[in-house]
């Protein structure tokens, strides 16, 4: 676990420099908002708020994660990390560790712009916790397939097409239970998708950690 | 220290490596030399554990290749990419896989490959805005941080220049019965006065295995013969 927290430290340091993940992740997931609040009849906002949400959320996540991979493998840091006298499990849970904390902050950043633009409360703690829990099943599975689209020549285009498939059924819980939040049901409705979320978060978690040693050395 | 046997890696439909059976011993240097395509990077990859093999089996150290995280342990590998993280800079570089590898004394260890690979003064510098030599200078020290018994090279002289070179070869000559080297190059004089032992590869295979003293000046023909590849 330690080495896990060393691969995050690494990641984090890399981002201060660079400023790639969270900028991109930033600029896209803000464009994508703002196309939609001008595109949508302000009649359906309310409606439609969940949806545009998780659309920025989703879009940008896998540009982040990809732009991820692709600096993973430039000049090989990838074969580097893979040298290193640890199991491959711990490169997954060190690459999740750092995945899942660029997007959790960038969308902690995205969420009370989404918020003006929709004309809704600044914070809403049920909201966080919504994107807690489904960025975590997000970026699990997310690695795993940035991992493999890696790999390929086509690899922006992989990404999604290996990815989105899969976590349809995770994106819809975290739209349903987002616009349940949104509309201010009771938790008593809420928390039957938020336990769907952790369902896929379990799943999409053990899957990726089992198969990622695979996609890296083949 | 180093043991395969009839060791094959398929990529789709080809086989890289074809039955390959080799054995290093302690402190051996093994020069492998081949034309384009013939494996060398494979084998060393699935010695280096970032490949796994389709078949066959490998052991290092007297571990088996299922212990990858130990056998990882006493591997050096110096690949044709600098394995190392741009942004950051050498020194950010060098405690980074100084942690990941539980360098006791990382920091004076990290001094002393300075001070041996003239470093010293880019330490501070992004890797971004080295030079290939200097980069690959930084990528051989990142190699030995861990004092590993056991160094993988992939062609380690491609691109550099003249300095990188003679710290290159002034670094192997150290290592000539300390550690145990397995070295590809396409570089013949250079492989045949370093190495113990030579193996040519071609299309996937060991085609032929000699041990010092070889002739230099009739190995090109050898080469050939064994390759159907001038060198």
């Amino acid at each position: 676990m330690r080495k896990a927290l060393v691969i995050i430290w690494k990641d984090v340091l890399s981002e201060a420099r660079a400023r790639d993940l969270l900028t991109s992740f930033l600029l896209y997931a803000l464009l994508a908002m703002l196309i939609f609040y001008f595109a949508l009849n302000p009649e359906i906002v309310d409606d439609a708020a969940a949806g545009v949400l998780w659309v920025a959320f989703t879009f940008a996540g896998m540009l982040g994660l990809s732009r991820s991979f692709f600096l993973e493998r430039e000049r090989g840091g990838i074969d580097g990390l893979m040298l290193c006298p640890v199991e491959r499990e711990v490169v997954f849970l060190g690459k999740v560790g750092s995945g899942f904390l660029f997007m959790f902050v960038a969308e902690l950043i995205l969420m009370p712009v989404f918020s003006i633009f929709m004309n809704l409360p600044l914070f809403i703690p049920r909201l966080v916790l919504v994107a807690f829990l489904a960025t975590i099943g997000f970026v699990s599975l997310g690695t795993l397939f940035a991992a493999m689209a890696a790999n390929t020549r086509a690899q922006e285009l992989m990404l999604p097409l290996l990815f989105l498939p899969t976590a349809v059924p995770l994106i819809i819980a975290a739209v349903e239970s987002s616009a349940l939040v949104l509309a201010g049901a009771p938790w008593g409705e809420i928390t039957s998708w938020l336990q769907m979320i952790l369902a896929f978060d379990a799943i999409f978690f053990v899957l990726a950690i089992f198969a990622f040693p695979y996609v890296l050395e083949t | 220290m180093i043991e395969i046997e009839d060791l094959g890696k398929v990529f789709g439909s080809r086989w890289v490596l074809r039955g390959l059976n080799l054995r290093v011993e302690r402190g051996e240097f093994l020069t492998v030399l081949g034309p384009n395509g013939s494996g060398k990077t494979t084998l060393l990859k699935v010695l280096a554990t970032l490949l796994r093999p389709s078949q066959g089996r490998m052991r290092i150290g007297g571990r088996d290749m299922k212990d990858g995280a130990e056998i990882r342990r006493l591997l050096g590998f110096v690949g044709h990419e600098s394995l190392l993280y741009e942004d950051l800079t050498s020194l950010e570089n060098l405690r980074f896989y100084a942690r990941m590898y539980d360098v006791p004394g990382a920091e004076a260890r990290i001094e002393a490959l300075a001070e041996e690979m003239d470093l010293a003064p880019f330490l501070g510098e992004k890797v971004r805005t080295l030079s290939h030599g200097m980069k690959k200078r930084l990528s051989i020290a990142r190699a030995l941080l861990h004092n590993p018994p056991v160094i993988l090279l992939d062609e380690p002289e491609t691109g550099l220049d003249q300095k990188a070179t003679a710290i290159l070869l002034e670094t192997l000559e150290r290592f000539v019965g300390e550690r145990t080297v397995v070295m590809t190059t396409h570089n013949l004089e250079r492989g045949l006065k370093m190495g113990d032992r030579v193996v040519i590869l071609s299309q996937g295979k060991i085609t032929y295995e000699g041990r010092k003293p070889l002739d230099t000046a009739t190995f090109p023909e050898t080469y050939f013969k064994y390759t159907g590849a001038r060198p």
